[in-house]
């Protein structure tokens, strides 16, 4: 029942995972059951949902979810007609036991996420995944840090374990058109399975560059309804649909139910709109985990340094995603610079 | 008096352990054990007139009679599979894979608890680094209701042996924290980095604090901790001071008003790789440890 074979690519929704980030965890099941209800009625194929670190992320380190994930996933599959329910996690932070226990509530995609120059230690659970009889993608994050070569090396890893597919993922919303480009055009013509695109819009070039990728081969891309998600946010569904549509590529999806499902479910549950400012930008701009955001303002304000200076020196100590840990020893660190000055002044 | 050891497992954490050993007057080191004729790890052991086998554990089981501890630095699933066998021949193990079939030793809290045991497991690096701290924070408190850590080290210092083991390496580090550290709950994380030049050995400890915890008691603990550990791991320290934050937090042990945020380092004291990598040495060290107490206590027995 392979969507890809009747749209031009398919489309999976992360608002309940990647858009997790932005409202620091706290969904509930009213909001899944709505979220998934109106995704699945305008024809989105896959609906991505857990922890936006995923399966296994509620912690100290990445923020305690509000209500627990796999109450939250049973729901969306319950609620869910047509569309598929994909679950993310990462080696290191989730287990295959909980891959087990996802399958069993009825998930069919696992998303087996890694920093993009550390594919193997995916092997374990994409096998996993497979065993369990799901489709499994391997999904490089952090896809700036790698170059095209290198990404294809990696992906080429993930292909052996046995990945569907294989993702690439702008997480620190970093990329250019032409970064997308040139490593989408490499990706597809080392690879036998099927490529995707995750895109974030701290450079304001979400939608350009899921577009861009689609027209280098890539036959899945992402999207959260409003763009909810880490850092500025990711790539908005609606957009990308309405966009897809004016290219006159199918995406058999209904642009304007999505627009309805932004406008009307997902914006008033919002702590605020996602916006391009300052922090969001220099995220993209230092090529910075976008999902540090929160927890960057949040240390900002605990130890009185600007927001700024932590993003720029996260870049600069080349932090991957993950290492949330490393705000709070930046900050203390700032804060100390900034005594001493002022002690010297 | 001395012990005759093997080391099983010619990667990273087999020749770090090896240059350690030669150093000890009390773990004389027999042989280093691979399965590569060709890798790094025996070619150094040859040239630094150990004896180096290419034929594996097996080879350590037919000259069971010349060894009195084997340390098995190899990988989990080989350890599963050897355990027993080396139970069997009348040698102990000290197992630096995250197996977890002996009892686990965290070398700053429990080192004296289990010396007659035929099997010790020494749990993990994370778990060498950070099961102190959440003793520590515990010793502290009327009770650790939730305690998580983290752990990032450079992606040149995690060999197979980790890669494949990411799942074993966090359930066995999750583990401790709770069997040796203390608390009630707890979840471990592994992150791999690969910046170069590579990044020293980071480890965050997070503890739930309950309503009414001494933070500075919490605190003063975490400062001995730090001393406790360097003492046989050297560049072991805080990076930055202990913090105490305010929540609430919403943890799986229930929702408490502040946590301890400890920020440690660890730097290698550079035996094999480079001073990055504080995994390899914070768990040789330790393993060390052992075996010289093992060592100390079989001396004492037969005194």
């Amino acid at each position: 029942m392979s969507a890809t074979t009747t749209t031009d690519y398919r489309l999976i929704d992360s608002t309940l995972r990647d858009g997790s980030h932005a409202i620091s965890h706290q969904y509930y099941a009213e909001d899944v059951i709505r979220i998934v209800a109106g995704l699945d009625a305008a024809g989105v194929q896959v609906i991505e949902i857990a922890h936006g670190d995923g399966l296994g992320g509620s912690s100290f380190n990445y923020g305690f979810s509000a209500v627990p994930e796999k109450e939250l996933i049973a729901q969306a599959c319950q609620t869910a007609q047509r569309a598929q329910i994909a679950c993310l996690m990462l080696p290191g932070i989730g287990l295959a036991d909980d891959l087990r226990e996802v399958r069993e509530l009825g998930v069919s995609v696992a998303r087996i996420a890694v920093h993009c120059t550390e594919a193997d230690i995916t092997e374990q659970h994409i096998k996993v995944a497979k065993d369990l009889g799901m489709e499994a993608i391997g999904f490089l994050m952090m896809a700036h840090m790698n170059s095209p070569e290198g990404l294809v090396e990696q992906a080429l890893l993930l292909q052996s374990y046995g990945a569907d597919t294989v993702y690439i993922a702008d997480s620190a919303g970093a990329m250019t058109v032409e970064d997308v480009r040139r490593r989408v055009n490499a990706l597809v013509n080392a690879l036998d399975v099927p490529l995707g695109v995750h895109a974030h819009n701290n450079l304001s070039m979400a939608v350009a560059n899921s577009i861009a990728a689609y027209e280098e081969g890539a036959k899945n891309l992402d999207g959260t309804s409003a763009g909810l998600g880490a850092g500025a946010g990711n790539c908005p569904t609606e957009i990308l649909a309405a966009v897809s549509t004016k290219y006159g590529i199918e995406t058999g999806v209904d642009p304007l139910a999505l627009m309805d499902v932004a406008e009307e479910v997902v914006r008033p549950i919002m702590p605020r709109q996602q916006v391009i400012d300052r922090a969001g930008l220099l995220l993209g701009y230092a090529g910075v985990y976008g999902s540090f955001l929160l927890h960057a303002e949040r240390a900002a304000e605990r130890y009185n340094v600007p927001t700024s200076e932590i993003l720029l020196e996260l870049g600069r100590r080349q932090v991957v995603g993950g290492q949330e840990d490393m705000i709070i020893d930046v900050a203390l660190e700032l804060a100390r610079k900034h005594a001493e000055q002022e002690i010297t002044t | 008096m001395s012990l005759r050891c093997a080391i099983v497992g010619s990667g990273n954490i087999g020749t770090d352990l090896m240059i350690k050993m030669l150093r000890s007057d009390r773990l004389e080191l027999g042989a280093l054990v691979g399965i590569d004729p060709d890798s790094e790890g025996l070619a150094r052991a040859r040239t630094l007139g150990v004896e180096a086998s290419h034929e594996g554990p097996d080879w350590v089981l037919d000259h069971a009679d010349d060894f009195d501890v084997v340390f098995d630095a190899t990988s989990a699933y080989v350890h599963v599979r050897y355990h027993k066998k080396y139970a069997e021949a009348g040698i102990t193990a000290v197992d630096l894979t995250p197996a977890a079939r002996g009892p686990k030793v965290i070398a700053a809290v429990n080192l004296t608890e289990h010396l007659d045991a035929p099997n010790i497991n020494m749990v993990t690096c994370g778990g060498q680094a950070t099961t102190p701290m959440a003793y520590a924070v515990r010793r502290a408190v009327e009770r650790l209701p939730y305690c998580e850590m983290v752990s990032t080290v450079s992606s040149k210092s995690a060999g197979p042996g980790t890669r494949q083991n990411i799942d074993e390496f966090t359930k066995t580090t999750s583990t401790a924290l709770r069997e040796i550290g203390g608390a009630e709950l707890s979840k471990a994380i592994i992150i791999l980095n690969p910046a170069e030049p590579p990044i020293i050995m980071r480890n965050t400890v997070f503890g739930a604090l309950p309503e009414g915890t001494d933070h500075d008691a919490v605190l003063e603990s975490v400062y001995d901790m730090e001393k406790a550990v360097a003492s046989y791991v050297p560049g072991y320290r805080l990076k930055n001071q202990p913090v105490i934050e305010e929540g609430p937090y919403n943890t799986p042990g229930g929702v408490v008003p502040h946590r301890v945020v400890i920020l440690l380092e660890v730097e290698g004291a550079g035996d094999y790789l480079p001073t990055y990598a504080g995994n390899l040495d914070i768990m040789t060290a330790a393993a060390m440890r052992v075996g010289e107490a093992i060592c100390d206590h079989r001396e004492a027995k037969t005194a």
